[in-house]
């Protein structure tokens, strides 16, 4: 990530401590993971500790401190989704991915997660791959999508 | 648009908007909620654009797209006013039918709901047996407005409960009012919010903080962000209320971040107000000057509660913290602060608007108003749900939800999320109530989630517990260890490697996790626990003992052969 | 600063406003055990091990002494069945991670705490947080930080700030109750290059 963006991005903050968590945000927005330089930049601007900087990037599920793979899937796997059969999918992926929830696989082809709910609890199990939704999803069609996803 | 300097200015621009909208012009209105915006209404919207643009019907017919208009499972909708008739499951290969059928006059049958206890076919939103048999005091205007243009907001009285308030009543007054009403926390906690006002009033500062939460970290629960990204506006004015009322300075909408549409909508809604003066310095000329900003949150269940939330909003970690001074004295930035949740506010314009005396007539005699709900799992009407208070939950479940999906059966409704509990299907008569949820040791959550004969109770107690351990701060003892032994349990009797002794375990640690726990999400993890042991015991025992799934969902062994 | 009388186990205590009730018993010479308590750091109610009960106003509540502040006619009760049920089940989990920490046995043996009635997963780590807020509150340096949540939460050094800070400092050793700050620190040694130094690594 070019380090000038992030000082773009401390600068829109007026460089405030307070919103150390917003800065994170745009940056993960942006980049989709935080990296280290990242991490200390934003320290050594906001004046706020790195072991302070780490703590919030390590603890809020938004961020990712290693890089995302080439595919985003992120599975819903919500109270509504999970009734309806979400853990079968997310053991279909894994299988299919190679990647466990959280992680990216080794080849950075596909990073994984698992979302507590993505609010279309009428379309579930719901996945979205690169950003676009997948509904009513069941094993077989979810091993398609992700077979389709490494093609394109 | 210049900002408006006074009450009458706010008023003869609304009088410009009712007469320049010719009422009887047909419109359609399509739903374009989170839940129908990623099944992709944004190409049906343009369809219907294209349409209306090709055939030249653009000053005949209006096209709206508004937030979710609640009966999700039947979505995109598309709804023609004036006659409000129903178009369900829309495709973009519908739109010259119904484009041509609005132009003609005609009702198309094939896209009408049908009843399918009577194979009805019904042409009205409001005789839908889904909406039919709720009391819309805050969502029955969703689909007249567009959230992105207040205009349609004004256009339906939006703003005039803050104009009264304004004009002609004392910031003890409204607090008064909003006593009188008994509004309970929506949260699910049922605090007055009439009492938390009157502290905040009472707060002397010359900055004082309201927030709006609306970070509904509930799995399945998805009705308070619906209610934002629908109608913003309604949620600003609630806060400008309140702003009035306790003399505040500056408002909060705090957001989870997964939910773009919603952040979009309030965030151009918080532009629009300030481009119309109703934010601001010297707003409409009075002396209140209020300003609202959208804070989002980076995700974790634990930030709903209230030291944490306050904490993210300053840049330190969500973790809750002992806390033995109150908010409204101590709170944000420790300046007084008054924290409500996002439906508490949204029926703020509401009670002004209507008085406490009218609004107090729906309910129970200590649960007032409605409660929105998001209604979802394995039932067959999804979607959004406002129920009076007093509303039976089988109710809502048999005539609103339409009961269990093909061949199955209701088992619980599950309510008041990862740190709720269980209805069993017995026990539905319930009604909807913060007392007596209470006394069934249940809390008043947001969401609902249907259970039928095809899930495993033991499961979803499981899954709970993996949710909390994750969503947990980790801080303290009762809740990371408790946690972390639940599960190794738990893992134990889904993998018929259950014990006798597996129960009394679960419980004794849950005991300790209620007394000694740091913060709710601690002392309310084990809830479901004990309200699945408290009604389902036998699935428990018959894992443990027969090493048995009744409904065929743990992976357990199979049985030896002899 | 007024004056404030309360009971802590029947006996008549006086303390100053803005006291804890920890602080309170302890001028008072009652002991109330605790483990991520320190007189330099601010209270961190982690460890619950400090539960005490309080009636106050007719209403039975529980709460950590350490963080507590007194009241008038507050009655402090530090054991009980209930209290001494919950010290023994807190000991247990953290035994589970530690079973034969000196400081836990020894409080082990005061509650009859069984050590094996728990799944054991050997972290040792009890996340009292002590050596974190010890570096941050105290010295200032900031070279250990908690990191991720819930059941993964766990301390963990900074690598570039400890390599110039920790080998000269080391203070907040003693203060670890299981010995696993030491056993981090030295396996993060081993992992980076140690500054110029007269001393030998690993002492």
């Amino acid at each position: 990530m070019d380090i000038k963006r992030v000082d773009q991005i401390i600068e829109k903050y007026q460089g405030k401590d307070s919103a150390l968590i917003q800065i994170l945000l745009e940056i993960q927005n942006e980049n989709h993971w935080l990296p280290k330089e990242a991490l200390e930049k934003v320290s050594e601007c906001l004046q706020v500790p790195l072991s302070k900087v780490m703590n919030t990037a390590t603890f809020h599920k938004t961020f990712s401190l290693i890089p995302e793979g080439q595919h985003e899937i992120h599975i819903c796997n919500g109270s509504s989704c999970h009734v309806r059969g979400a853990q079968r999918i997310i053991d279909t992926v894994v299988q299919a991915t190679g990647t466990l929830p959280g992680e990216t696989d080794e080849n950075l082809r596909y990073s994984l997660k698992t979302t507590t709910c993505m609010g279309c609890c009428a379309a579930g199990p719901v996945m979205m791959v690169d950003g676009g939704y997948h509904n009513n999803m069941e094993p077989e069609k979810a091993e398609e999508i992700i077979k389709q996803s490494d093609k394109g | 648009m210049p900002i408006l300097k006074s009450v009458f200015e706010l008023e003869e621009l609304r009088k410009k908007i009712l007469s320049d909208k010719d009422r009887n012009i047909p419109c359609i209105a399509i739903c374009g909620g989170t839940g129908c915006h990623n099944q992709g209404n944004q190409r049906l919207v343009q369809a219907f654009l294209n349409e209306v643009k090709i055939k030249k019907l653009q000053p005949r017919i209006h096209i709206r797209e508004t937030g979710c208009q609640g009966f999700c499972e039947q979505g995109p909708m598309a709804v023609i006013f004036p006659q409000k008739i129903c178009y369900v499951k829309v495709t973009v290969e519908d739109v010259p039918e119904i484009v041509a059928g609005v132009n003609n006059n005609k009702i198309i049958e094939r896209l009408l709901y049908t009843n399918p206890s009577t194979g009805e076919k019904i042409i009205h939103e409001d005789d839908i047996p889904f909406y039919k048999n709720q009391t819309r005091f805050i969502g029955g205007d969703f689909n007249k407005i567009d959230p992105n243009s207040i205009e349609d907001y004004l256009a339906t009285g939006g703003y005039s409960a803050f104009v009264k308030v304004l004009q002609m009543m004392t910031p003890e007054q409204v607090i008064g009012e909003v006593k009188k009403s008994n509004i309970r926390g929506r949260s699910g906690n049922g605090f007055a919010a009439g009492r938390k006002w009157e502290a905040c009033l009472k707060a002397e500062a010359e900055t004082k903080y309201i927030i709006c939460n609306c970070h509904e970290g509930d799995p399945g629960a998805f009705v308070d962000r619906r209610m934002l990204e629908a109608n913003p506006h309604g949620v600003i004015e609630g806060m400008l209320i309140g702003a009035f009322a306790m003399k505040a300075t500056e408002g909060f909408i705090f957001v989870g971040d997964e939910f773009p549409l919603t952040v979009h909508n309030t965030e151009t809604a918080i532009k629009q107000a300030e481009e119309f003066g109703l934010l601001g310095k010297n707003i409409l000329g009075s002396e209140l000057s209020f300003t609202v900003k959208v804070t989002i949150d980076g995700g974790n269940y634990v930030c709903g509660e209230s030291t944490a939330l306050t904490a993210s909003m300053e840049g330190r970690v969500g973790e809750p913290i002992a806390k033995y001074d109150h908010a409204t004295e101590h709170g944000l930035w420790a300046k007084p602060t008054d924290l409500n949740n996002l439906q508490t506010w949204a029926n703020i314009p509401f009670i002004l608007r209507k008085g406490a005396d009218e609004y107090i007539k729906t309910g129970t005699e200590r649960s007032k108003g409605t409660r929105s709900f998001s209604l979802s799992g394995a039932i067959r009407n999804t979607g959004i749900v406002e129920a009076p208070m007093g509303m039976p939950f089988r109710k809502i479940v048999y005539d609103i939800g339409g009961g269990p999906r093909e061949g199955r059966k209701i088992k619980a409704l599950q309510v008041g999320g990862p740190m709720g509990g269980f209805i069993p299907e017995n026990q539905l008569d319930i009604t909807v109530d913060f007392d007596e949820l209470t006394k069934a040791g249940l809390t008043l959550g947001p969401g609902l989630i249907a259970i039928d004969d095809n899930a495993c109770i033991v499961d979803m107690v499981k899954y709970f517990f993996a949710f909390l351990s994750n969503e947990s701060c980790g801080k303290c003892t009762p809740c990371r260890e408790g946690l972390r032994q639940m599960i190794k349990i738990m893992n134990r009797i889904t993998e018929g490697k259950g014990k006798k002794a597996d129960l009394e375990l679960l419980e004794a640690i849950a005991k300790v996790q209620k007394s000694a726990a740091l913060c709710a999400l601690g002392k309310g993890a084990s809830n479901t626990l004990l309200s699945a042991l408290k009604n389902f015991r036998e699935e428990f025992e018959a894992h443990i003992e027969s090493k048995q799934c009744p409904a065929g969902v743990c992976k357990m062994p199979l049985p030896a052969a002899n | 600063m007024s004056e404030i009388t309360l009971t802590i186990d029947n006996k008549t205590v006086k303390a100053r406003e803005g006291m804890t009730i920890f602080e309170a018993a302890k001028n008072a010479g009652i002991n109330i055990p605790t483990l991520c308590h320190h007189e330099k750091l601010k209270p961190y109610t982690a460890c619950r091990i400090c539960t005490v009960e309080i009636e106050e106003r007719g209403r039975i509540t529980l709460d950590t002494a350490c963080s507590c502040p007194v009241e008038n006619n507050m009655v402090v009760r530090t054991r009980s069945e209930n209290i001494d049920n919950i010290r023994k089940t807190l000991l247990e989990l953290m035994l589970s991670h530690a079973p034969d920490a000196p400081t836990l046995v020894e409080l082990a043996k005061e509650y009859g705490a069984d050590k094996n009635r728990f799944e054991k997963e050997p972290m040792f780590c009890i996340l009292c947080g002590l050596c974190v807020r010890y570096c941050n509150e105290v010295k200032k340096k900031h070279a250990l930080a908690f990191v991720e949540r819930g059941t993964k939460r766990e301390i963990s050094f900074i690598p570039e700030i400890a390599a110039k800070e920790c080998w000269d400092c080391k203070e907040c050793f003693p203060l670890c109750p299981t010995e696993y700050l030491q056993a981090t620190y030295v396996l993060m040694r081993a992992l980076i290059d140690a500054p110029a130094s007269n001393s030998n690594p690993g002492e």
